[in-house]
């Protein structure tokens, strides 16, 4: 009996130690204690303010998830040992590929949302070919690519449109099949029935302030699982480990690093879509100048999610908790009524702390136990 | 006699000028261990990318199993059970034991179909902890970094491996190189387990100590070519190491040294002879100047002995 327990007691202490270790081991939980702090913080500092309203609630988890859904991708990319600087270009390029033939031509929007993802797997075609090609370090191949897509983007609408806007995707949103994917609402009814209840805020005609969940949400966290499960447990995710790791190594054991490298390059290209999408489509208009310094702020989320920039580590789990630090932090500092000029300079201080962070993770992860 | 696991015949390798090897020939057979030797750019590199797919040879054949192959690439040569074992030990410090024990092999170990094809991290788990075991090496964890193993431990990841995915011919790139003393013999004793199960081993090194406590046979390369191929019983230690570090190249050393110490000792000479040279002139001058002023000191005793009269 003594022995029993004794042993029962020893076993119990082990299996602690190493779940202890295995939280320290993991990459993310950098980004997962920020995320807590941030949120302790604004809850003692603008708790009554209406953030955590219901409508409080998705507002910063919109912001968070329309950054999550390219930080996911830029994580993934940057474990696999690349850049894609071209991103932020991507979301506007992409915006007016779907607003100029759906509004000017009068194409099917649906036609130009498909139109808009080949144009992006194209785009990553060529980004991901070029580096493979020439060797060349991507963070300059894709410096190229941000000039080159936005003066596209700005050159090609002002030439056929005379403006750098495209109003009125509103009325060619009506009765399209493929728009409510990007621009709709889910759980109207769950939003509905919690007013009802009485437990969260509604309007006098007892309509729910905060209607439904807006699909960027659903996007960031379909896309988030995915690449999570990508990484933890297929071949696939394997085989980004090791690119970004150590690619001669990977290529002497078989693994088609250009492949790879390439098909990620065209992911975060597609993922820059989805953004677009869901942000043209739900403001009604395409702008020439969306997405500026998107590119530094989904690489910013991937490092505060524990990516290293010399890739081989990180997780997508990660970028999307640093996502989520950026959005909270951003909506946070709205309702606080502090100045927004601050926003970028915590930015910056938590990004540094980010990679101090890692950089002791690292180290500790190598080292002989 | 028994057909070689694999055969190089005649090969030469040219990089545009450069000679890399010229006429080389050897044989592995299953169940030894083929002890490559020969110092810094003795084409040792060379032979072993051209055996594992890296270079093809611009003349000669390789046979395997007794018939020719042109390997198209690595991967060719790995699939017909040609396994090299890098110096860089193709291993990835950040990744997992298991993660690296798989890495370009993932299927063997997934499970599920279609898109729900996934990888068995519990399998994967249990057999790179069971093949570490078997060569005496016990993972507690085999989820850990390949980072946090010792050096010899990461080489036996790299061995096991290859191994494990059914190499018959293993080329071991100098694996022993950079390992401690303690470290080495692990991975020597390994090399004779792996010939034990009737693998060829092919030992790249310029460590005759380890060459000899494991190797079969002896190939020794000096500049592209090959000194010959020796049983163990057919040379001494000594020998394989007069050999390797190239015995033309030792005597034009020692040459080239002793016509340093001539040069010196001309140079020498040559200086000695100036500087008596100079010496007895400085000697001469010193002469003639005590004797000017002799001279004059008696022209001015006599003027004053002649003016004293007056």
């Amino acid at each position: 009996m003594t022995t029993a327990t004794s042993a029962a007691g020893r076993d119990e202490r082990l299996r602690e130690t190493t779940w202890l270790r295995r939280l320290f081991s993991r990459p993310e939980l950098g980004s997962v204690a920020g995320f807590v702090l941030v949120l302790l913080f604004f809850a003692v500092v603008a708790g009554d303010s209406g953030m955590f309203s219901a409508l409080g609630i998705i507002n910063f988890l919109e912001v968070s998830a329309q950054l999550g859904i390219i930080a996911v991708a830029a994580a993934m990319l940057m474990i696999g040992g690349e850049f894609d600087l071209s991103v932020g270009s991507m979301i506007g390029f992409a915006g007016i590929v779907v607003a100029l033939p759906a509004v000017e031509w009068g194409w099917p929007l649906w036609l130009c949302i498909l139109l808009a993802f080949g144009v992006a797997l194209l785009v990553g075609l060529v980004n991901g070919t070029i580096v493979m090609r020439t060797g060349l370090p991507s963070f300059i191949v894709t410096l190229g690519g941000l000039f080159i897509l936005r003066g596209l983007t700005l050159g090609l609408t002002r030439l056929l449109t005379g403006r750098t806007q495209i109003p009125g995707l509103r009325d060619v949103m009506a009765g399209d099949p493929l728009a409510p994917l990007f621009a709709g609402k889910v759980g109207q009814g769950l939003m509905q029935w919690l007013a009802d209840m009485g437990w969260i805020a509604a309007r006098a005609d007892g309509t729910p302030l905060a209607q439904g969940i807006p699909m960027s949400i659903v996007w960031w966290l379909v896309l988030t699982a995915l690449a999570t499960w990508v990484l933890l447990r297929t071949r696939l995710g394997n085989w980004i480990f090791a690119c970004g790791g150590d690619p001669n190594a990977a290529r002497n054991v078989g693994v088609p690093v250009a492949r790879v490298k390439t098909g990620l390059f065209m992911f975060t290209a597609v993922a820059a879509t989805i953004f677009a999408l869901v942000q043209t489509l739900s403001v009604g208009s395409a702008d020439v100048l969306r997405g500026q310094l998107k590119e530094f702020e989904a690489i910013i989320a991937s490092v505060i999610g524990g990516c290293l920039l010399t890739g081989g580590y990180g997780s997508a789990i990660g970028a999307t908790f640093g996502a989520l630090i950026f959005g909270t932090v951003q909506m946070g500092i709205f309702y606080t009524g502090v100045n927004t000029d601050w926003f970028k300079v915590f930015l910056g201080v938590m990004m540094l702390v980010a990679v101090l962070f890692n950089n002791y993770v690292r180290r500790k992860a190598t080292e002989a136990r | 006699m028994t057909t070689p696991l694999i055969e190089v015949r005649n090969v030469s390798k040219h990089f545009g000028s450069v000679i890399a090897l010229e006429g080389v020939s050897m044989q592995v057979y299953a169940g030894e261990v083929h002890c490559l030797l020969g110092d810094n750019g003795a084409g040792k590199s060379t032979l072993i990318k051209t055996l594992s797919g890296v270079h093809k040879p611009t003349r000669g054949e390789i046979l395997l199993d007794g018939r020719p192959v042109v390997f198209e690439s690595p991967r060719d040569a790995l699939d017909r059970g040609i396994a090299t074992v890098y110096q860089d030990l193709a291993l990835i410090p950040l990744m997992s034991i298991t993660r690296n024990f798989f890495m370009g092999r993932e299927h063997v170990v997934t499970k599920g179909r279609g898109l729900f094809r996934r990888l068995d991290v519990k399998k994967a788990n249990a057999i790179a902890r069971e093949e570490m075991a078997r060569i005496g090496i016990d993972v507690r964890d085999p989820s850990q970094a390949v980072g946090t193993l010792s050096g010899g431990e990461r080489q036996c990841v790299a061995i096991a491996r290859a191994v494990y995915f059914g190499a018959r011919v293993l080329i071991l790139d100098e694996p022993t190189s950079a390992l401690g003393v303690k470290q080495a013999s692990v991975v020597l004793r390994y090399i004779a387990q792996a010939r034990a199960r009737e693998l060829g081993v092919i030992f790249i090194t310029h460590n005759v100590h380890h060459a000899w406590a494991v190797g079969d046979r002896f190939t020794v390369l000096n500049r592209g070519r090959t000194l010959g191929t020796f049983r163990k019983e057919e040379i001494t230690r000594e020998q394989l190491l007069e050999m390797m570090a190239g015995g033309r190249e030792l005597e034009e050393l020692s040459a080239e040294l002793a016509e340093f110490a001539r040069a010196d000792a001309a140079r020498a000479q040559r200086e000695a002879a100036v500087e008596a040279e100079v010496a007895a002139e400085l000697q001469q001058e010193l002469e003639e100047t005590r004797h000017f002023a002799e001279e004059e000191r008696a022209l001015h005793r006599q003027r004053r002995q002649s003016q004293v009269p007056e």
